[in-house]
Parts: C-alpha cells; sequence; structure tokens
C-alpha cells in the first residue's frame, strides 16, 4: 500500500446519500479474480449512457471534476454490498480521500485496506464544502493526515477524527497482517486454550 | 417496536467479544479471534491470491467452508459455464480451495447452495461463536447467537492468515418486539418494519439484538430472515439470544402505511430529495396504493428467504392459483438440500401446476450476476434483501416481500395486502 501523503486536489461533489455499493461497482464487474482495473467501471450505470458515451448528466463526468482525488458525498456512502470492489474501483479511478457524514461499516473499513482516508465530518460542516464546491467547481482542497487537517481557499477548513491506529497504517503505508502476525504467539496460546474448552469444534 | 441504546453490565455482543479478544493493547486495534469463516466465489480469489504472493498459508483450514453461490446458473447446470469470466472464477474458486484443503460444496455437490442457507443446513455455526465472510449478509447467522458479521476481501486475507481480525468494538442497540404475527405475516415484515423506522443508516456503527415475545416466537428461519436484514439496518450484525429474558412489554404498531410515500411527508430535505429520486427510478407516484402496484417478476429465494419454511408458506398462498398472464415467476431454493426437501413434500408440484419455474440453487436474482435479471422499467416483487437501483438489472424495479406476498402478487398480478387473505 502506498504511503498517504499531504496532497492538494481537485473536490468532486457527489450530492446524493445512500451511495450504495452496487452502484459504485455493479455487479457485472464482481466476476473478476484481479484487483486492479475497476476504475473504468466506477458508477457505470449513472456514468454511462446505454450506448456506452459519457452520460453529460452523470457529476463525476464534469470537466471540472477531471483528475479529482478528493470525493464529497451525502450521508450513508457505501452502503449495502460488502465488495471490496467498491473502494477498489475509486482508488483505481484516482480518489484517495472521501468527505462525508457517516459511512456503511463494511465499505468504511475496506477503505482503509486501500489506503483511502474515509472522513466523517458533521452535517453543517459537509454543507458548507458542498457549497463551496459548488460556487467554485474545480477549487482545490488541502488533505493533512498527520495534522488531521482539511484546508479550502474559501476558508472551510476543519480538523477532523481519526483511529490512531488506522492513521498510522494509512501513513506508513504498512500491512495489516504482517502487524498482527507480530502476535502469533497470542493466537496460538489462544488456540490451546479454545482448543481444551471446545475440543468438538476442532475434530 | 423501540430501539434503544442499553446501558447493562453485559450484553450477548459484549460477551462474545470478551471471550474473543486475544490482544488488547493500547495504540492498536484489538485483535479478535475468528471461529468460523464462509466463503463463496465473489469475494476471495484476490485474497488467496494475496496470500500467495506474500508467502503465506491458511492458518485453519478446519474453520472454513465455502461453496459456489453467485455466479452460478440456476437452470442447465450440466451444460459448461456460457460466460467466460464467470466460468474462470467458478474454476479459481475450486483451485483454491483444492490447494488450500478447504471443504468446497461446488455446483455439482449435493450440498451446494447460498452460503447462508447451506451453513445453518449443516450446524457449521454455534452460539457464542465468532463468524465471517466476505459478504455482508453474514448476518445472517445472528439467528444462532454466534457474532455474525460481513467483511471485505482485504480481511478474507486476513482471517487466512491469522485467524483474527482487527476490530473496532461495536455499539450495541437493543430491538424489541412483542405481540404476536397475523398469519401470513413474518420475520420478513418485521426486519422491513423495523428498517423502515431507523433507515438504512440507523443502525451504523451498532450490533442489534432482537428480543421481545414476537422474536421469540420465531422459527430458526424466521429469526435468519430477520438477522439477515439486520445489514439493510446500516447494523454490523444482528444477534438473537440462545436463551430467553423477559423484557417490558412493548405493544407493536402496525408497520405498513399502504401507500407509496410522498416526498413532502419527509421533514428532512436531504430525505425529501432522495424520495423524489426513489419515486422516479420506481416509476411510482405518491399515494398510490401498494395494492394497485403491478408486477412483471417474482422471485422467491436468497439467503435472506430461501429456507424450506419459506417455499412451505409460499407454497400454501400458491396451491390452485395460476400464474398471472405477462408475470414470471421464479423458485430458487437455498440449497439442494432445500430443494429436495420442497419436492419431497410435494411443494415443486404445487409452483409448477401454478406456473412458476422450479430452478436449481443460487443467488439468482437477489443480485442478478447469473443471468437471472430484469429488463429496463420491469418490476419485481422480490423475496431478497436489497431494492437498490439496478441491483436486479440495470434500471429493474424491486419491491422486497415475504414469501407469502410473493405468491400472491404472482398470482393477482399485483401487491396483494396477505392480511386479508
Amino acid at each position: 500500500m502506498e504511503p498517504y501523503l499531504k496532497h492538494d486536489s481537485v473536490a468532486a461533489l457527489m450530492d446524493r446519500s445512500n451511495v450504495d455499493t452496487d452502484q459504485i461497482i455493479p455487479k457485472q464487474f464482481l466476476k473478476k479474480v484481479e484487483r486492479s482495473g475497476f476504475g473504468i467501471h466506477l458508477f457505470h450505470d449513472w456514468r454511462f449512457n446505454d450506448d456506452g458515451t459519457d452520460n453529460a448528466e452523470f457529476e463525476l463526468n464534469k470537466p471540472a471534476f477531471k483528475g479529482a482525488r478528493i470525493l464529497v458525498a451525502g450521508d450513508n456512502f457505501g452502503c449495502g454490498s460488502s465488495r471490496e470492489h467498491a473502494p477498489w474501483a475509486i482508488a483505481d479511478y484516482g480518489f484517495n480521500t472521501i468527505i462525508s457524514t457517516s459511512y456503511a461499516d463494511i465499505f468504511y473499513n475496506n477503505c482503509f485496506k486501500n489506503g483511502i482516508l474515509a472522513i466523517r465530518v458533521g452535517q453543517e460542516q459537509l454543507d458548507k464544502l458542498m457549497a463551496e464546491i459548488n460556487a467554485n467547481e474545480g477549487v482545490r482542497f488541502t488533505v493533512d493526515l498527520e495534522n488531521q487537517q482539511v484546508i479550502t481557499p474559501a476558508g472551510n477548513g476543519f480538523t477532523f477524527e481519526i483511529d490512531p491506529f488506522r492513521k498510522g497504517n494509512l501513513l506508513s503505508g504498512l500491512d495489516d497482517i504482517g502487524l498482527t502476525l507480530k502476535h502469533v504467539d497470542k493466537i496460538s496460546a489462544y488456540e490451546v486454550q479454545h482448543k481444551q474448552t471446545f475440543p468438538w469444534l476442532w475434530a | 417496536m423501540q430501539a434503544l441504546e442499553y446501558a447493562m453490565k453485559k450484553t450477548m455482543y459484549e460477551k462474545i467479544w470478551d471471550s474473543h479478544l486475544v490482544v488488547d493493547e493500547a495504540g492498536q486495534a484489538p485483535l479478535l479471534y475468528v471461529d468460523r469463516h464462509l466463503m463463496h466465489e465473489v469475494t476471495s480469489p484476490q485474497a488467496f491470491e494475496g496470500l500467495k504472493i506474500s508467502g503465506r498459508k491458511v492458518r485453519n483450514p478446519h474453520s472454513i467452508l465455502a461453496t459456489m453461490d453467485h455466479c452460478v446458473p440456476t437452470k442447465n447446470r450440466h451444460l459448461p459455464i456460457a460466460d467466460p469470466i464467470a466460468k474462470k472464477q467458478i474454476e479459481t474458486m475450486a483451485d483454491n480451495c483444492h490447494e488450500n484443503g478447504l471443504n468446497l460444496y461446488d455446483m455439482k455437490n449435493p450440498n451446494n447452495g447460498v452460503i447462508h442457507v447451506v451453513v445453518p443446513e449443516h450446524g457449521f455455526v454455534h452460539p457464542g461463536m465468532v463468524v465471517v465472510c466476505g459478504d455482508s449478509h453474514t448476518a445472517t447467522h445472528g439467528a444462532f447467537g454466534a457474532l455474525a458479521f460481513g467483511i471485505g476481501t482485504s480481511e478474507v486475507e486476513h482471517v487466512m492468515a491469522t485467524q483474527t481480525l482487527p476490530q473496532k468494538k461495536s455499539k450495541t442497540m437493543q430491538v424489541v418486539v412483542n405481540g404476536s404475527l397475523s398469519k401470513y405475516a413474518s420475520a420478513k415484515d418485521i426486519a422491513l418494519a423495523i428498517t423502515g423506522k431507523i433507515g438504512t443508516a440507523g443502525g451504523t456503527g451498532y450490533v442489534i439484538e432482537y428480543t421481545g415475545s414476537a422474536i421469540r416466537e420465531l422459527s430458526m428461519e424466521g429469526r435468519m430472515t430477520l438477522c439477515n436484514m439486520a445489514i439493510e439496518a446500516g447494523a454490523r450484525a444482528g444477534l438473537v439470544a440462545p436463551d430467553e429474558k423477559t423484557y417490558e412489554y412493548l405493544k407493536g404498531r402496525e408497520f405498513v402505511d399502504g401507500v407509496v410515500p410522498s416526498p413532502e411527508s419527509f421533514a428532512d430535505e436531504g430525505k425529501r430529495k432522495a424520495c423524489e429520486g426513489a419515486l422516479a427510478y420506481m416509476g411510482l407516484t405518491a399515494n398510490t396504493k401498494i395494492t394497485d402496484i403491478p408486477v412483471d417478476l417474482v422471485f422467491i429465494g436468497s439467503c435472506t428467504n430461501g429456507r424450506i419454511e419459506d417455499f412451505r408458506i409460499a407454497a400454501e398462498v400458491a396451491k390452485g392459483t395460476k400464474v398471472a398472464p405477462g408475470v414470471t415467476a421464479l423458485a430458487v431454493p437455498g440449497s439442494y438440500h432445500v430443494k429436495k426437501q420442497a419436492e419431497d413434500e410435494g411443494l415443486d408440484k404445487i409452483f409448477i401446476e401454478a406456473g412458476w419455474e422450479w430452478r436449481d440453487p443460487g443467488c439468482s436474482m437477489c443480485l442478478a450476476m447469473n443471468g437471472d435479471e430484469l429488463t429496463k422499467g420491469q418490476r419485481s416483487a422480490s423475496t431478497s434483501n436489497r431494492n437498490f437501483e439496478g441491483r436486479q438489472g440495470k434500471g429493474g424495479r424491486t419491491h422486497l416481500v415475504s414469501p407469502a406476498m410473493a405468491a400472491a402478487a404472482a398470482a393477482a398480478g399485483h401487491f396483494v395486502d396477505i392480511r386479508t387473505l
């Protein structure tokens, strides 16, 4: 995983709530056995017309949002299916930051496994950010994970909360499994006791 | 019905949590031990690939039960899979399970079916366990008093390599449902009513424990349906205690409005906008009576409602009826065991005589990966769990119902209030 560095980038706006993972990456693209190449299918059913051309009505197709790495979206983002193909598609498309009032649990976890910083803000703060993007499409925000800060040109910046463990992993780009395996002795000890208590589960 | 955060000494969730903590140290996420790991073909290949690349092994192969369900055709199963990408995914699953010595119920195995139907059939989950699967519908197994939740593919790899998961402790929510259900009302109706009341994100960050006399009266199948739908209210998991407790009696309310909601009925602007969008997508007008809405396709199946009890009650309603002209009706058992049991009871004949298609098991129309799907503008009555845009086919319109509602809709060609049957 790439370490998450301080960056400034175009912030794209999806002013919709309950954006579900079925929309983020529709099921017809889940048959692949690889992790890569999902970005071209991101939001497929909204993004493209039936003839395969770009749907000009879809917000992420706006020229001002080209190259955006920050996605500002409505409440309950990423609800529904557990498919990690959703954050794979989001990251592959180019986003590394999402700002919303809330996320579905599994999606939220999946983001951090894939180098995506999912920031939670209050409704009032989100409204301000949305208004700033609406007033100035193509506006660039700065995201500083180290200091847990977002800075915007119109002064709508804020600090955000994040679990220190997730923060550390994003900043270092560290492998979760490697970290857990440092505790392999404790896992083995747990299993010894578990086998004694519930032998039939190990038959 | 009432949802409340409870200040108790230890909730069932906390008991399971505490008994599975392997590491709990400051400065890092608590590590939770995983007893059972369920698998299917869609969310696992990239995890096996990651494991191979890093030179790691599956720590406890016996903790894993795997099936093939999402991409499998529900007819002409003896023929090779026509879709080459789906075929490769199925073959990859078989190879991965073989290489790692995992128990796989493949497409032709008589134990095959939807993972969350198959697992309880085989008693693979017990009360007090921690159960995970790369699938959000894993909440199903909370019916057994097990902490069961969906995970992503990176976490699938993590569990295979370490038998643990770094976890953040959830908040707990108790949902009390008291009273008795009328004849055709079911766990599905309770689940939809709860979701309607607390919203699709109402349970985010929580594990829900369902209690109350109506819950205690539910069969195991009913409890599975109920817990399966916990995720649709945003919850991480649902739990039904295997032991009984007494809670304050809360009188049940009537949950079905009977008409399409109007955007004006929402005070919150975001919800109003969402409602307008939903009505446009669904091709519905506010205040239309639900029973006036016609259906094109009826689907009974899925890990929510694809068990024997679901086909029994649907067959009871379908018996002696005929599928309405222009309507397609699919009965897709959750597993071969369910299919065989239903056939032993003669339920298949009831469906076939009523004009239904009696299929082989699989996820089928629930997410329409296998070729069973709605075309643009078509409307379904579906016993699955999600009415998301395009889930059952691009432009398809999904109405979530119980098996009895589905069977009644197939015969009438429109929705029916089953309380009046």
